[in-house]
C-alpha cells in the first residue's frame, strides 16, 4: 500500500500536481504545500468552520476531507473567490458593518455566507443564521455577520448589485 | 490534531473492498464521507493502518423508488436526500430530520450509510429506521443480506455488521395512505449532538390513533422503539387523555442513560415533553 500518493486537484482554475500523504488534511494541502493560508485551521475536528472551502462547488470542511480525497475535484479558496470577484458584494458589506474584528473566522464565513447567498436568495434573518451555524465567531457576537449577509440578499433582491 | 498516518486506497469494485478487509481486518477502516471517521482520527480516538475509501464504488449513491420501497444507497449524502423529492414524498420523516444533523459543509459530504453504520446512539437516521422498520442490505464475500433496522442497532457503535461486510443501502417502506411523521430534536446549539429526539409516526383513523411508533435517541447505546408507549395510543383520540397515557407507559419502559450535560431524570422529563409535543403534531 502506497505511502504517498500523486493527487491533482484545481485550485482556483489552477492545476496543481503534488505527492502527500494520504492524512495529509485538504486544509494543510491548501496552507501550506500551496501557500494558500486564507482559510484558517481552527479546531481541526469539523466544529468551528474556519477552513471551509469549496470543493466541486460545494462548501465542506477543510479539516475533515483529505487531500487525497479531494483529488481530480475542483477547489476555491477565498483567494480565488475573492480575485474573481464572486466575494466582493460580501466582503464590501462585513467592512461597512464591522462584521469581523480578529478575522480568523471571516474567510470561511464569506464562502458559507455566499453559499447561501446564491442558493437561497430569499433567505430570512434566521435562514442566515441557521446556514451560518457552523461557522464560529469568537469576537462579533453575531449581529453584524447577519446585518452584512442581510444587507447584500436585500441588495441582490432589490436588483442593486454593490 | 493531525491524523495519524495511514495508508489509503480507493477500490473501484467491491469484490477489491472485500479482499482488503479480509486481509487488514480490523486495521482498516472504510472511508465514504469520513464526517465522524476523520474528526475521530484528528482527535487521535483511532489510529487505522487503511483506509478503504468507497466512494468510488458503483451503484451506491442512488435514491430509487421501487413499488412499495424506497431504497437508499449508502453513498448518498444528507444534502442529497435533503433536496430529494423522492424522499420528501415518500419518506418524509427522514426528509425532517436531515437539517438536524450537523450544518451544510458536513450535510454536503457525510453520507447516509456512514450514520447508520457508525451507529452514533444520537444520530438521527437510526431513529427514524428503527419507527419507520427498515432493512438494511448488507454484502460480504459470501453475498448480500438483509437486516431489519430494530435488529441492526447492538449498542454503542455497535451494529449486526459483521468482519468484512458492507452496508450497501438501506430500503424504507413508502409512507401509508394516511401516515404521518413527526421529528423531534432538542439539543443545546443547532447542529449539535442531540440531547435527545424522538421520531415518530401514526395514522389518524378519524381522529384516533392507529400503529403510532415513536423511537428516541440520545437516550442510550442505541435508538429505542418505545413499543409500549406506541400500543397504549391505539385507538385513543388526540389530546391530554391520550398524552398522560403514553408519558406513563414511556416511564415503564424507556431508562435514558445520564451524559455529560444532562442527568438521566432531566432526559426522562424530556422524554416526556417530545411525547407530547410529537403526539400532538401527529394528531395535528
Amino acid at each position: 500500500m502506497e505511502r504517498v500518493i500523486e493527487i491533482t486537484l484545481i485550485v482556483n482554475s489552477t492545476p496543481a500536481t503534488r505527492r502527500v500523504a494520504p492524512r495529509t488534511h485538504l486544509i494543510d494541502f491548501l496552507r501550506e504545500e500551496l501557500g494558500l493560508t486564507g482559510a484558517h485551521v481552527g479546531c481541526e475536528h469539523g466544529v468551528c468552520g474556519a477552513c471551509t472551502v469549496r470543493v466541486d462547488g460545494k462548501i465542506v470542511r477543510g479539516c475533515l476531507t483529505l487531500a487525497v480525497q479531494a483529488n481530480g475535484r475542483r477547489v476555491d479558496t477565498v483567494e480565488g473567490l475573492s480575485d474573481s470577484g464572486e466575494l466582493s458584494a460580501l466582503q464590501q458589506a462585513f467592512h461597512e458593518r464591522n462584521a469581523f474584528q480578529c478575522g480568523f473566522c471571516t474567510p470561511g464565513m464569506l464562502i458559507a455566507a455566499q453559499d447561501l447567498v446564491e442558493r437561497k436568495p430569499m433567505a430570512t434573518r434566521e435562514d442566515i443564521r441557521e446556514h451560518l451555524s457552523g461557522n464560529y465567531c469568537r469576537c462579533t457576537g453575531y449581529q453584524a455577520i447577519v446585518d452584512a449577509v442581510e444587507a447584500v440578499l436585500l441588495d441582490r433582491r432589490a436588483g442593486a448589485p454593490r | 490534531m493531525k491524523a495519524p498516518p495511514f495508508a489509503y486506497v480507493k477500490p473501484r469494485s467491491i469484490e477489491q473492498v472485500f479482499d482488503l478487509l479480509l486481509q487488514y481486518g480490523d486495521r482498516a477502516r472504510i472511508l465514504a464521507g469520513g464526517q465522524s471517521l476523520l474528526a475521530a482520527l484528528n482527535l487521535r480516538l483511532s489510529a487505522p493502518e487503511l483506509l478503504i475509501d468507497i466512494t468510488a464504488l458503483p451503484g451506491m449513491a442512488d435514491i430509487a423508488l421501487h413499488g412499495e420501497t424506497v431504497r437508499i444507497g449508502a453513498l448518498v449524502t444528507h444534502a442529497e436526500l435533503e433536496r430529494s423529492a423522492v424522499i420528501a414524498r415518500h419518506v418524509p420523516l427522514l426528509a425532517s430530520a436531515v437539517p438536524h444533523i450537523a450544518h451544510v459543509a458536513i450535510r454536503n459530504v457525510g453520507t447516509f450509510g456512514g450514520s447508520i453504520a457508525l451507529a452514533d446512539p444520537a444520530a438521527e437516521y437510526p431513529a427514524c429506521a428503527a419507527a419507520l422498520g427498515a432493512t438494511f442490505t448488507l454484502a460480504g464475500k459470501g453475498g448480500e443480506r438483509r437486516v431489519p433496522a430494530r435488529e441492526f442497532f447492538k449498542g454503542l457503535y455497535e451494529t449486526a455488521l459483521q468482519p468484512g461486510e458492507v452496508l450497501i443501502a438501506g430500503e424504507f417502506p413508502v409512507r401509508a395512505a394516511g401516515e404521518r411523521t413527526a421529528f423531534l430534536e432538542l439539543a443545546r446549539r443547532h447542529g449539535d449532538y442531540a440531547m435527545i429526539g424522538v421520531a415518530a409516526c401514526a395514522r389518524m383513523d378519524s381522529g384516533r390513533f392507529a400503529d403510532a411508533r415513536l423511537a428516541f435517541f440520545g437516550v442510550g447505546d442505541k435508538p429505542v422503539l418505545a413499543a409500549r408507549t406506541g400500543t397504549v395510543v391505539e385507538g385513543r383520540a388526540s389530546g391530554p387523555e391520550a398524552i398522560a397515557a403514553a408519558q406513563a407507559a414511556l416511564t415503564t419502559e424507556l431508562h435514558p442513560a445520564g451524559d455529560l450535560h444532562t442527568s438521566s431524570s432531566a432526559k426522562m422529563h424530556l422524554a416526556k415533553v417530545l411525547t407530547s409535543r410529537a403526539l400532538t403534531a401527529l394528531a395535528s
